[in-house]
């Protein structure tokens, strides 16, 4: 661990989930520390968003507890967790179109009732993502995809949350809008205090701001430790980052290769 | 004048068939089933009402009655989601519309055991009065009417425009997962949506017995009420009301000046014109989703 000291804000045991009857999530194990941003990585269908589903309490889990600043919190309903200060940030935005920016942004504090930080917090909204209040008049289904990503993610601020789960916010972004929310999400957890879970399948840009990662894959975690250690490992090289090792003599053979957890 | 009084009248008729559409829409909108026993939630309203006030029933007062009525219908409307609707979670919309339909005929008959099958109509403060303004003679009740649609859908603007619970009900609707993520709890917001429904089919009905008689097979209105949501787009409020003026204007314009028995028929030939020149409806809202 790189800050041992500072306290647990998540943690998860042997969590179990299903889709149906197919085991999506097998045992999972993790812990997020507060200030921490960890990152999940893994291929399609490796089970981070059911994880992140279940931590949230959209899945309910069939074994394993998630408990949240020491309180267990699985399978309860999401609005009881987004009011213990967790909030999800879903994969592929999921604004709601018909309505306008400031209204999308208004729904994100739907659990809270206290006006005036309300509206501190929707200027501080504007002030992380300054397009947003230009076009806060605006329905959110006509911006584009980056700033519906912002939006999401800001709307997401709005529940004052202790935590974020972010789900894959580099979907369908191009590198330069990608870098541009990777930015503002460092500059969340860093200014903010906002510990950030991030599930991703870019593995470089995650690794490249977390503090700590795990690899997931088929549903178990397979890989677990500091994001520089993880960004230098062989395995995450060869399979996350796409850095190919040296060819051996007969040419590459990458298909062939073991990983070292199998 | 003559034509005068039939836009009036209309116009009143209209305004029952725009606010049963709007129930139609409400649902559609929030669980995106249709129920078909709206217009039936409308004659219970009614009778309900009747059965309050009347005097061959309880005699209460009027204004008295009223508000008892609508409130009832919003509690049967929030009770029918909480106690079988939610239920039914994940089942296909086919087998809620089903339900619908047999909840319909079920509120039919217990109407007609409880109040009788005979047309029967509301004993209101303003019926048969009426005044004449420059040679054209206009029924009170039908003035009420429009009035009180007028008042109802300005009220309803305000509630989903301006009050937390009217967004988080359009927020449901638009992006039910996404009210979820925000702690919006979308099963609740989903009965609050039934017993808005329910309490609207009961204002409609109140107008509508207001108007002439009233007999347990009126909930076949819903029928044109149908119609008249699809004209207006279905998923858009001021279009189900649209719709339903402009159902209720053609009714009494085709019945004076078309041939015998084109009225009947007219609302359906603008249906089918719509759909097949506006396909979404007048008022469509779709929206493609971003990737």
């Amino acid at each position: 661990m790189s800050t041992p000291s500072t306290n647990v804000v998540l943690r998860i045991d042997n969590l179990e989930s299903y889709y149906g009857p197919i085991m999506a999530i097998r045992g999972v194990s993790l812990e997020v520390r507060e200030g921490q941003i960890v990152t999940v990585l893994g291929a399609n269908g490796a089970g981070k968003t059911t994880l992140l589903k279940t931590i949230s309490g959209v899945m309910d889990p069939e074994k394993g507890t998630v408990k949240l600043q020491g309180e267990e919190i699985q399978g309860s309903e999401p609005n009881q967790v987004v009011a213990r200060g967790m909030v999800h940030v879903p994969e592929g935005r999921e604004i709601f179109p018909l309505m306008t920016v400031a209204e999308n942004i208004a729904m994100g504090a739907y659990t809270r009732s206290d006006k005036q930080a309300i509206d501190e917090d929707t200027e501080l909204v504007y002030s992380y993502f300054p397009i947003l209040k230009e076009r806060r008049m605006q329905a959110a289904g006509t911006l584009s995809g980056g700033q519906q990503q912002m939006l999401a993610i800001g709307r997401g601020l709005m529940a004052r949350p202790r935590i974020m789960l972010l789900d894959e916010p580099s979907l369908g972004l191009s590198p330069l809008l990608t870098e541009e929310i990777f930015g503002i999400i460092q500059r969340l957890n860093a200014e903010q205090k906002v510990t950030m879970m991030l599930v991703e399948q870019n593995a470089a840009v995650a690794l490249s701001i977390a503090n700590y990662g795990y690899v997931m894959e088929l549903g178990r975690i397979v890989m677990a430790d500091d994001a520089a250690t993880l960004a230098a490992s062989k395995d995450v090289q060869e399979f996350y980052l796409g850095i190919s090792q040296e060819e051996n003599q007969r040419g590459q053979r990458r298909w062939k290769q073991r990983k070292t957890w199998r | 004048m003559d034509f005068i009084q039939l836009i009036v009248s209309g116009l009143a008729s209209g305004c029952v068939y725009g606010l049963i559409a709007l129930g139609f829409v409400l649902i559609y909108k929030a669980t995106e089933a249709v129920n078909f026993a709206q217009g039936d939630f409308m004659m219970i309203g009614a009778f309900i009402c009747l059965g309050l006030t009347n005097q061959d029933f309880w005699g209460l007062n009027f204004w008295l009655a009223v508000p008892i009525a609508i409130v009832i219908m919003a509690v049967l409307g929030y009770l029918f989601d909480w106690g079988v609707l939610r239920f039914m979670f994940g089942q296909s919309q086919v087998s809620i519309v089903i339900l619908t339909i047999a909840v319909g005929f079920i509120l039919r008959f217990a109407a007609g055991t409880i109040w009788s099958h005979e047309p029967v109509s509301l004993e209101t403060p303003f019926a048969g009065r009426d005044i004449s303004l420059g040679g054209v003679v206009l029924g009170f009740d039908e003035i009420a009417i429009i009035i009180v649609t007028l008042l109802l859908t300005l009220a309803l603007f305000i509630f989903f425009s301006r009050t937390k619970l009217g967004m988080a009900m359009q927020a449901s609707s638009q992006n039910q997962l996404a009210a979820y993520y925000m702690g919006i709890p979308v099963k609740r917001i989903q009965s609050l949506v039934w017993a808005l429904s329910g309490a609207v089919a009961a204002v409609a009905g109140i107008l509508f017995a207001s108007k002439g008689a009233i007999d347990p097979s009126a909930g076949l209105l819903g029928i044109k009420a149908f119609a008249a949501a699809a004209i207006g787009g279905f998923g858009s409020l001021p279009g189900a009301l649209v719709g339903g003026l402009i159902i209720g204007l053609v009714e009494p314009l085709s019945a004076r000046y078309g041939a015998p028995g084109f009225s009947q028929i007219a609302p359906y030939g603008i249906l089918i014109l719509v759909l097949v020149f506006r396909p979404g409806g007048l008022f469509s809202q779709t929206q493609k989703k971003k990737v």
